[in-house]
């Protein structure tokens, strides 16, 4: 019940200062995005650890595979574009919801939603395609700091993916207020940066470990 | 008008978003031709993905990110990402540094 009357006092909050237009009290709301903002440079931390490690087992194959062999570029390529195209279709999603423009947002989330999904499908069957022809990551200290590093991305897209979820559940039932827009740029900023780390990885790993 | 300009600094344009889009399906093609075309030699290429790498990220940095040196949240985002860098930089750099660096001294022995 507690939930309930506090659920509907932020609603209340929230369409107050939707209509408001300018507030008069202090807005909070760049505070909160810069402390996401500083999680994701810690994250950017833990990426780094592991880019560290993979830069020094990669050469360690155990008389295995190398990136060479495993690496497909094209498939690649297109894992690539589909994360691209989805960062342009997030910034499409925060135009139109800075603009207050429900049904276009949730079309725009959806798209980048598709897109994300897509990523994530294929990088499954990367992994599951790579552990069925003996390719796992107990074969070597190459693919297990190879597993770590795409898999710790692949994850957090996944996690991304619950996010973006929540948001458009939120989006379409609540409306674009105050708070939810807040919460739509932490996760712009969460979404814009793992295509940040992705370019690190196709990079890093798939192009300089493919040639 | 200055506050038209500082609105689109912190969240962008369509406009800015499509050039940051532009730019990176470039700066992402050249490097996947280089290497799936096989046309230049080992040490070119990797100096070229490597410096097309980080103009991309830069390229991402500005479009997607809105870092920037001109509003308030723009500043200290940008510096909490610069300091990140320096560590990271210390950090993997070093790391990886001193462990090739012993990993050499090893086979030399």
């Amino acid at each position: 019940m507690s939930t309930l009357s506090a659920d509907l006092a932020s609603t209340k909050v929230d369409a107050a200062s939707t209509h408001d237009g300018h507030d008069d009290h202090h807005d909070t709301s760049g505070d909160t995005v810069f402390g996401f903002w500083l999680y994701l440079m810690t994250d950017c931390l833990l990426f780094a650890s592991f880019f560290a490690t993979y830069a020094v087992l990669f050469m360690n194959t155990a008389g295995g595979v190398s990136g060479k062999d495993i690496f497909e570029l094209d498939f690649v390529a297109v894992e690539t574009a589909a994360l691209l195209l989805s960062s342009i279709t997030f910034g499409f999603a925060m135009i139109a919801a800075q603009g207050q423009k429900k049904a276009l947002t949730l079309t725009w989330l959806l798209v980048t939603f598709c897109l994300g999904a897509v990523f994530i499908a294929m990088e499954i069957y990367e992994f599951h395609h790579l552990i069925v022809n003996g390719h796992g990551p107990q074969t070597s200290a190459f693919l297990s700091s190879f597993f770590a590093l795409v898999g710790l991305h692949g994850l957090h897209v996944t996690a991304g993916l619950i996010w973006m979820t929540i948001m458009m559940i939120e989006v379409a039932r609540r409306g674009l207020g105050k708070a939810t827009v807040t919460r739509l740029s932490c996760l712009s900023l969460f979404w814009h940066f793992l295509d940040i780390v992705w370019i690190c990885v196709f990079t890093v790993v798939y192009l300089m470990g493919a040639m | 008008m200055n506050q038209e300009t500082h609105h689109d600094e912190s969240h962008g344009t369509v406009k800015s978003y499509l050039i940051g889009f532009v730019l990176s399906v470039i700066l992402t093609a050249i490097p996947f031709y280089m290497v799936m075309g096989g046309d230049f030699s080992k040490i070119t290429t990797v100096w070229t993905i490597i410096t097309l790498g980080i103009i991309q990220i830069w390229v991402h940095l500005k479009y997607f990110l809105h870092l920037n040196f001109i509003t308030e949240d723009g500043r200290a985002n940008t510096f909490s990402f610069l300091f990140s860098a320096l560590v990271i930089i210390m950090v993997v750099g070093l790391s990886v540094w001193i462990i090739y660096e012993s990993n050499a001294m090893m086979m030399h022995f």
